[in-house]
């Protein structure tokens, strides 16, 4: 895209039918650093890479918790997407308020306004409402669509590729196969950079576990456990208590546990990308 | 109104306060038209909900034929006394909340909870402002399997139980509910109760009406499938045997329905009201 005499202003149409400034908003997110969001019928995994501008500063923080049951990962212009979070806190606190209810998440996505320049922000929105889990990408076009798994951000084609070949096997995902799942397609964003929990962010929510970001500690574990092929993984009980909130129900994590006994197998068949 | 009160030039600004007064007939000071108590249990399938059809203009039993329950979107019935412009007011807001809920059409929908809880808000705000909607409102409905049954009263007190009344029904109603309602009663042992709370009622109540309307939400079991609205109705509308001036309505998980309304039978042949006064003559 070139400069040209349409692309000033919001509000001007290009000859083509075109809104130069929101294409340009869009250009903002593939700039930002990788987000991604997968879904099972139960969870929804929120990651993303975390680039700190120097040693000495701290990383940005591109995940939100907007309510017990909904969460969103930001790429582009991080000041945009706090402000747009903030709206959404604000939505899902007055909905529940006036019903003592949860905000269907399918509600909150359409939340664009147009005031003088177009968000440059994307938006990868896990939540819950009465038909189970869901995962929205919101663009700065205003579109929104649902998906099963998506990636927005700087190199974030690599992990698309990878959740491609893999999204099918998704919605029936463990808790615990989903999180290793996208922490698979983060590394495909890093393009040979170590993963290591100081250079990403995971966040989980599900039916019946409130949105939490995982801390550290478990993410280097589960990390350490893919990066050695043929490991057989610890027992999923030490995953569930290392979880701030909602508590793991008994029955999923011995479900997990079952799934975990015939992962490594699977995870040594689907070999980790060699590229 | 301000603007009409910046246009009289009161001759002292006494009179602009006193003038404030004429505001007065913007607000609900009084009812007028009102309809009495409203009785509502949960039983084994559902919720179930009795109220007479009458309207009361002061002392007089003006209006006979008053439904004051309805249902309300896809799972909830709303039963109401006091006012019944008022009343309705109320229904045109639940209906405009239906629609937008719908209007959505994302297969989620606004359940009884949801529904309550709005209406308190709306109670409370109009509380707060100084020009209530006069009414006490009971809501039950099931979603999901889940029952729900909840009152709101007209300065936004409201709360949850498994039996639930409003006005008189408080008084006369509760006690024996307290005594005799217990989890999972058959819907014929709810009528029952509940024609038993009615009755009470009736005699007691003075703008009560022998003329009764009976709303229900249940999930009606037949072979493993839901029997559909229409079936219910019929099976319903054969239920009851006093057939003339009584209504029951049932809400399934399908949706509601309400029966043609029934009288209830009352018995006036108690020894002492024979020759009621021989104890004081020359009262009545």
């Amino acid at each position: 895209m070139f400069r040209n005499q349409y692309d000033t202003d919001v509000t001007t149409w290009s000859p083509a039918g075109r809104l130069f400034q929101v294409e340009y908003a869009m250009e903002a997110v593939k700039q930002g650093s990788a987000a991604i969001g997968l879904r099972s019928k139960t969870h929804v995994v929120l990651a993303c890479v975390n680039k700190a501008s120097s040693e000495l500063s701290s990383h940005q923080k591109k995940i939100f918790k907007v309510d017990d049951h909904i969460g969103v990962a930001i790429a582009g212009l991080t000041a945009d997407g706090r402000v747009l979070s903030r709206y959404m806190r604000n939505e899902c606190i007055n909905y529940s308020y006036t019903y003592e209810s949860p905000l269907p998440v399918g509600r909150l996505v359409c939340t664009q306004r147009s005031w003088k320049r177009p968000y440059g922000v994307g938006l990868l929105i896990g939540g819950l409402d009465e038909s189970g889990a869901h995962l929205y990408y919101n663009c700065p076009s205003g579109n929104y669509f649902e998906y099963q798994a998506f990636a927005i951000g700087s190199r974030s084609q690599a992990a698309k590729t990878y959740l491609e070949r893999k999204f099918e096997t998704f919605v029936d995902s463990s808790r615990e196969n989903l999180i290793k799942d996208a922490l698979f397609a983060l590394r495909e964003t890093l393009q040979g950079e170590k993963l290591t929990s100081s250079n990403c962010t995971i966040a989980v929510l599900g039916i019946g576990e409130a949105f939490s970001t995982l801390d550290q500690e478990t993410v280097q574990r589960l990390i350490n456990e893919f990066e050695v092929v043929g490991e057989d993984p610890p027992a999923e009980a030490a995953a569930a208590p290392d979880q701030s909130d909602g508590a793991e129900p008994g029955p999923a994590a011995a479900a997990a546990d079952d799934d975990d006994q015939e992962t490594p197998a699977a995870d040594q068949g689907a070999a980790p990308m060699d590229i | 109104m301000l603007s009409k009160l910046a246009d009289s030039t009161p001759a002292m600004p006494g009179l602009m306060l006193a003038s404030a007064a004429g505001s007065d007939s913007q607000r609900t000071l009084y009812p007028y038209v009102t309809g009495t108590s409203v009785v509502g249990i949960k039983y084994k399938d559902g919720i179930l909900l009795a109220a007479d059809m009458g309207g009361s203009y002061g002392s007089t039993l003006r209006y006979k034929t008053v439904e004051r329950m309805k249902p309300v979107g896809k799972h909830s019935i709303i039963g109401a006394s006091g006012e019944l412009s008022d009343f309705q007011e109320i229904m045109r807001y639940l209906d405009e909340l239906i629609l937008n809920d719908n209007m959505w059409d994302d297969g989620n929908s606004l359940g009884p909870k949801e529904v309550l809880n709005y209406l308190t808000r709306v109670m409370y705000n109009r509380r707060n402002k100084f020009n209530p909607l006069w009414n006490s409102l009971v809501l039950g409905g099931i979603k999901n399997g889940k029952k729900y049954l909840g009152t709101v009263s007209m300065i936004g007190v409201h709360y949850e139980d498994n039996h639930v009344a409003t006005g008189f029904g408080n008084h006369l109603a509760r006690p024996i509910l307290r005594d005799e309602w217990h989890d999972d009663m058959t819907f014929e042992e709810g009528v029952k109760l509940l024609e038993k709370c009615m009755r009470v009622l009736l005699y007691r109540d003075r703008s009560a009406v022998n003329k009764l309307q009976f709303h229900s939400e249940t999930l009606i079991n037949v072979n493993d499938k839901l029997l559909l609205l229409s079936t219910a109705f019929e099976w319903l509308s054969k239920m009851p045997k006093f057939y003339t001036h009584k209504q029951i309505a049932k809400i399934t998980e399908e949706g509601v329905t309400i029966s043609q309304p029934y009288s209830l039978k009352t018995f006036w042949g108690f020894s002492a009201f024979q020759n009621p006064t021989v104890g004081a003559e020359g009262s009545w």
